[in-house]
């Protein structure tokens, strides 16, 4: 329910997000963003399928996905419980990689 | 396995700017594509041997571990306050072993020749290996604290390794009288599990305050300051008053000698204290076979190359979790699950005659206070100047003003957290 509010503002901020993922030159190949999706599923599950009280992460649409991570790192989803404290360790880009990862896996 | 779908999607996508991407390896699915051995099927080793072969179902490989079912520390505490049967901590290699095609072999391991590239096991019996991966977890060291030998762990248990010992101490705590003093005695750093001991008496107070309210707890502690200092404390007080006394190095809380036949303990300022119930959580090394492969320091911890884990000593041994030092981050479950990815991850790189990926790993520890009063602390490492470090501004402790909702989700979202791991290494669905 309070993510609904956030969603719309970050989004407005993603053309930003881009270009400074891009502009941060940092290349990371397809082992690299597995490596990086790695540890997400210590939480959400087995390529992000959960189970249980954490929010699934598989098939999530890429827009509203990397509005979420950018939201957490910037702190701006009051309660959050422990994803800001995490997406502040990721770059834009590779914020960006992990949201298309995740999108790009089966429901 | 969706994984392997998913990395040929995004191969199709980035093949272009990567031409170096894996395609061989995953192509030539039918001949061996090398031979690793992982001895310890633990958090690190269960966790690599599943993704070794997710990454490349060609590869060999072979689990070398005595047990059938391993019993997790993770969520022990919560069993000894009440909370959770023994066995759902318990998990078994069938899917490893099924679908995946693992191969587990019920053996110790002996001792390792990492210039013939062999591994005995207890039976005699030798594995050859191309890549080996030793995750053996700690072992007590027996000797390191006067008293404290194998026969004085069945009468003051540790109960640092989940099982027989586990069971041990909750049937001591049972069988406690009401007013009886649980006494727990808690190592310098480094050991397995920084906030284990703190969420062990929190979960031990939950069950001494429902059942045997006149009891007490003391711990001795062999340092200053500890995981989650703050939060905790703040915890035992909101929860059990002052049911818990905690006594730092400088208030005389080091324990220098261990009694087991009258559960008495004596303090470097010469105090003795006697238990009802007395967990000694005793001074650690990796296990015993990273010794006999000849990885470890003086210090009995091993020496790793940060990018692929690999033993700075011993090439083709690569070490994963708590037996490696790996600081910043710490010895934990979730680590180690975050370290055998990675080294899977390399492994498989190099036997396709490739370079391993960027290594990234995280951190979180949940720790249980009350059953609705959960804490975290988080962390997100990578590797700079050949070194691991956290990356700036990252991780850190849950808030120390919150409200009792935020501590109830916290709860929840360990409890979700162990179900998710279980399932991402041992194939457990709850
Ligand atoms: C009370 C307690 C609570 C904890 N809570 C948490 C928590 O909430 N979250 C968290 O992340 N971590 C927690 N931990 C830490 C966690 O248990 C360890 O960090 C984790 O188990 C380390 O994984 P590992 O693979 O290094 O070792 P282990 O998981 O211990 O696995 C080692 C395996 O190797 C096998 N082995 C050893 N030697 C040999 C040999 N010679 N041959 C064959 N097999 C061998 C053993 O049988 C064992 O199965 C807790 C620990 C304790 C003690
Ligand atoms: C320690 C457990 C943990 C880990 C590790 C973790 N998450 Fe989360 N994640 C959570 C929790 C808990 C929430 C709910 C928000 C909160 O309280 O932090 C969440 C929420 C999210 C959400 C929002 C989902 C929604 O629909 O609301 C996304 C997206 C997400 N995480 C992505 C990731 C990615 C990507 C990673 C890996 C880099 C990751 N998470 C690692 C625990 C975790």
């Amino acid at each position: 329910m309070r993510r609904k509010n956030v969603v719309p503002n970050a989004l407005a901020a993603l053309a930003l997000i881009g270009a400074a993922g891009t502009a941060s030159g940092q290349h990371l190949t397809a082992e690299d963003i597995s490596v990086l999706a790695g540890v997400c599923a210590n939480c959400h599950g087995p390529d992000g399928h959960s189970r249980g009280a954490i929010p699934g992460i598989a098939g999530k649409p890429y827009v509203a996905q990397l509005a979420l991570l950018q939201a957490f790192k910037a702190d701006s989803i009051p309660d959050t419980t422990v994803m800001n404290r995490l997406a502040k360790g990721y770059s834009d880009a590779e914020l960006d990689a992990l949201a298309r990862h995740f999108s790009e896996i089966g429901k | 396995m969706v994984s392997r779908r998913s990395i040929l999607k995004s191969l199709g996508a980035a093949a272009l700017a990567t031409p170096a991407l894996s395609m061989p390896s995953i192509l030539r699915a039918s001949e061996s594509a090398g031979r690793v051995v992982i001895v310890g099927g633990g958090f690190g080793g269960a966790t690599a041997a599943r993704y070794l072969k997710r990454r490349n179902p060609a590869i060999d490989v072979t689990l070398v571990e005595p047990v059938d079912r391993f019993y997790t520390c993770p969520f022990s505490n919560l069993y000894l306050g009440g909370l959770r049967e023994f066995e759902s901590i318990g998990h078994g290699y069938d899917d490893l072993t099924g679908s995946l095609g693992v191969t587990h072999v019920r053996a110790r391991a002996q001792d390792v020749d990492g210039v013939a590239h062999t591994v005995t096991l207890e039976s005699g019996d030798v594995l050859s290996y191309d890549k080996l991966v030793l995750a053996p977890g700690v072992d007590v060291n027996f000797g390191a604290l006067e008293g404290y030998d194998e026969a004085a762990a069945e009468l003051a248990p540790h109960a640092w390794k989940a099982g027989p010992q586990t069971r041990l101490l909750k049937a001591q705590l049972e069988a406690l009288e009401d007013g009886g003093v649980f006494v727990l005695s808690a190592p310098a750093d480094p050991f397995r599990c920084p906030p284990g001991p703190y969420e062990r008496v929190s979960m031990i107070a939950h069950y001494l305050k429902t059942h045997k309210p006149r009891s007490k707890i003391l711990v001795l502690d062999a340092k200053d300051a500890f995981s989650k200092q703050g939060l905790f404390q703040a915890g035992w007080t909101a929860l059990y008053g002052d049911l818990i006394e905690w006594v730092g190095l400088s208030g005389g809380g080091r324990v220098v000698r261990v009694d087991p036949r009258t559960l008495e303990v004596e303090t470097e300022f010469g105090d003795v204290h006697k238990a009802g119930v007395l967990n000694v959580v005793p001074p650690q090394r990796a296990g015993v076979i990273a010794e006999r492969a000849r990885v470890t320091n003086e210090a009995g911890w091993v020496p790793v190359k940060p990018r692929t884990f690999e033993s700075r000593t011993v090439a083709d041994i690569h070490v994963v979790g708590d037996a490696t030092i790996a600081a910043p981050m710490p010895k934990s479950g979730f680590c180690a699950n975050a370290q055998g990815k990675v080294v899977a991850a390399a492994i498989a790189a190099e036997l396709a005659g490739e370079s391993a990926p960027n290594p990234s790993w995280a951190n979180t520890c949940y720790s249980l206070i009350g059953p609705d009063y959960g804490i975290s602390v988080a962390g997100v490492y990578a590797v700079a100047n050949d070194e691991i470090v956290a990356i700036e501004g990252s991780g850190g402790v849950s808030p120390a003003e919150a409200s009792p909702d935020f501590r109830r989700r916290e709860a929840q979202f360990g409890a979700a957290w162990y179900a998710a791991i279980a399932e991402d290494i041992w194939g457990t669905r709850a």
